[in-house]
This record gives structure tokens, sequence and C-alpha cells, in this order.
């Protein structure tokens, strides 16, 4: 199986598309300017195959002394945010390569995962949809409650996975089967049809859509700066196509 | 310039090109022709009425077209930059409000508004236009030329 890797991004805000058949369209603004791999996992070396992706470049004094001598190491400027991506062993990347907004192609699709936007300790209404108590007919002060969670004795505990109040949001969430509807490699813009997780700024990674067939005409296995890796660009899109025509 | 502001003129730029949105605020009398798809066909049906409320933000600019239709007051609100209707601009009125929204309680007489004519200064009785940049004042004058000469 063909994994490419994912990219690292931060969420701009939204706006919307007018489209020529004077449809709106909602989009998302996703900045993924500035990706580059730091790192890589091999089948040896750890036993699974990843390329660690940074986005932006720390300050110098920020970085603490570990981190400083790790990336020393590997000859890459400590990054901003790092994130770990799993990639089939054909789609390996080399350090130090940068990667462009267009390794989506419009008309794609991509699966976002982000730290959803905290709501604190809500309770059941918020949190699970429930419809309360009664406003009147003897209910006192549980009107915004979830009434009874089990039976009696027997089973004599309420069940694992009841759902209660407690944190919202500020949690890992994925958002399926996104739309890429716009790529501008120039400002490194991704514009994704709809909302996608996470509050504006945050960190969002974007990945090839795991439910949707991938599309054809992806680069493969990334879309790399030419200047950084040539060769490792060329060459293996050549093959791309030369498997997918087999398949066919 | 922010990066959404940014995307949004450049859509905005593909848009308006080859268009021309004349100008207009609250108190104008449009006829906006919308294009209608019926299978294949596609038409364009007029709709014609006050201008009651324009909203002047970028790309979600958008402006609502009051009419009395068979004795049922309709208004219909269209985004300004849409590819699906083009603006006529049928008659310039004199209002002292930017929302003419008090045009719901009234009928008849009392809802007519006065046509502006072309010797009246036009920053007095155009409150979108005062909105705006001083940059269209150039344009000011022809737009107001355009009814009388119809």
């Amino acid at each position: 199986m063909k994994l490419r890797t994912g990219l690292i991004g931060r969420k701009v805000g939204m706006t919307r598309i007018l489209q020529e058949d004077g449809t709106h369209v909602p989009v998302t603004l996703v900045n993924v300017s500035g990706n580059r791999v730091v790192n890589q996992a091999t089948q040896e070396k750890r036993g699974y195959t990843a390329v660690s992706l940074g986005y932006g470049e720390k300050k110098a004094k920020k970085v603490n002394k570990p981190s400083k001598q790790h990336f020393a190491k590997l000859k890459v400027t400590p990054p901003q945010m790092e994130k770990e991506f799993r990639v089939s062993e054909d789609a390996l990347l080399d350090i130090g390569a940068e990667l462009k907004a267009d390794h989506f192609v419009e008309g794609g699709f991509v699966d976002v995962t982000a730290q959803s936007i905290g709501k604190g300790f809500a309770g059941v209404m918020k949190r699970h949809n429930f419809g309360g108590l009664r406003a009147s007919h003897g209910v006192s002060i549980s009107h915004r409650s979830h009434g009874s969670t089990g039976q009696c004795q027997d089973p004599g505990r309420v069940f694992k996975g009841k759902k209660m109040a407690g944190q919202m949001g500020n949690k890992q969430v994925t958002a399926q089967n996104i739309k890429v509807l716009n790529v501008d490699v120039e400002q490194g813009l991704v514009a994704l049809h709809g909302s996608v997780p996470g509050s504006k700024g945050s960190y969002v990674y974007l990945t090839d859509a795991v439910k949707k067939k991938m599309s054809d005409n992806l680069p493969f296995p990334a879309s790399i700066v030419q200047a950084g890796g040539k060769a490792a660009e060329a060459a293996p899109q050549a093959e791309d196509v030369k498997a997918e025509s087999e398949a066919e | 310039m922010n990066v959404i502001q940014k995307f949004e003129e450049a859509q905005l730029a593909k848009l308006t090109e080859g268009k021309e949105i004349p100008e207009f605020g609250a108190g104008d009398t449009l006829r906006v022709l919308v294009r209608v798809r019926e299978g294949d066909r596609v038409r364009k049906q007029a709709y014609e009425g006050v201008c009651i409320a324009r909203k002047n933000r970028g790309i979600n600019s958008s402006f609502t077209v009051r009419k009395i239709s068979y004795g049922e007051g309709v208004e219909r609100v269209f985004p300004l930059y849409s590819p699906n209707i083009d603006i006529e601009l049928v008659r310039r009125g004199v209002v002292r409000r930017a929302k003419l929204y008090y045009l719901r309680d009234r009928r008849g007489k009392s809802a007519r508004i006065a046509e502006r004519r072309m010797d009246e200064k036009p920053a007095k009785s155009a409150p979108a236009k005062k909105a705006e940049a001083p940059a269209p004042k150039a344009e000011a004058a022809p737009a107001a030329d355009a009814p009388k000469s119809e």
C-alpha cells in the first residue's frame, strides 16, 4: 500500500468562495508553507517507516540543549513544530527536503487532524445533545440534568461509556474526507471545504483521506522543492505513473 | 493585509473582471437580472424594486431589494458579487438613512421615495457613498448621469 506523508499546517481562518455557477462554498484556509523533513524512521532503525516533518523555524534561544544537539546531528534547523507521519517504504523522504502546498491537489480529499476548541466542563445538554428535564411539572433545580444513569440493584452499577457531563473539546479530533478546493503554492495556502477542527492559528495535520481512493495526479512520494531534492521528485513520479498504468 | 483579505481580494478581482457594478445605495431603484436555470436553458429573470439596505463587506457584500408583488411585500437579498446577477440602476432616490427598514411598515403613498435629481449634491442623500473611500468620487458624476440619459 502506498502511504504518502501528510503536511503540518496552521489554520488561518474561514472565508467563502463564489463559484462560477453562483454557489457559495465555505472554505477554511490552512497555511502549509515551510514544511520540511527533519527526521526519518526506517525499518532497520526503528522497525517502521515514517518521516518527521518540521514546521517553521524555532528561535535559536528558545531551543533547549538536548534538542539543539539532536537537530545538529541531523543537520537541520530546529522547527517550531514537529510531527511524524507514517509512510510506506517507497514514500520515504530525505532529511532536509522541503515540501510544497501542491502536495495536495484541487479536488482531492484529505483528513484533517487537530486539537479541537476547548469548551470546558460541559453539561450533558451541550456535550451530548440531551434534552434535559421538563421546565415544570415538579422538576426543581435539575432542568438541565441527564436524568437516570441506569437500572437498580441489578446491575448495581453505571455502565461504562455512560454519557455524562465532563470535559468537552480540547482533544484531538480528525475530520475525514474534506475536499481540497484550492491550492496556492506561492503563498503555501490550501483551501478546504467547510470547517476543520481547531481554533485560528492552531496546528492542523493534513493527510490523504483514508476512506477515499487516492487520486491519480497526486505527486508521489511528495511535492518537493526542486533545489532540495531534484532527483527525489522526478524519478519516483515516473515510477508512480508506471505503477498506475500496470494497476489498470 | 492579512492572508484572508488577500485571498478574498484575488477572488474579487476575478469576479468583477469584465463586469460593471453600478454605484448604488439604499433608496435607489434597481433592476436585478437573475440567471435562472431551467433544465439546460439559462434565462434571465428581472427583479425590480427598491434597494433598502446595502452591506459592504468585501466578498461578503450583499444588498436587499424590496418590492410589492401582488400586494405582498417581497424582499430578496443578493450577494453583490454573485456571478449570477446583473444589476441595473433604474432610478436614484433621496433618503436620509442607510437602511430603509421603515419601508416595511408602510404602504402606498408613504412608501414612496423622491427621485434624486442630477443637480443635487450626491453626498447629501447617498449615505452609502459617503461610507466609501473618496476614490470613487470621480465615478460619482457619471453614475448620477446614467438614469437621466436613459
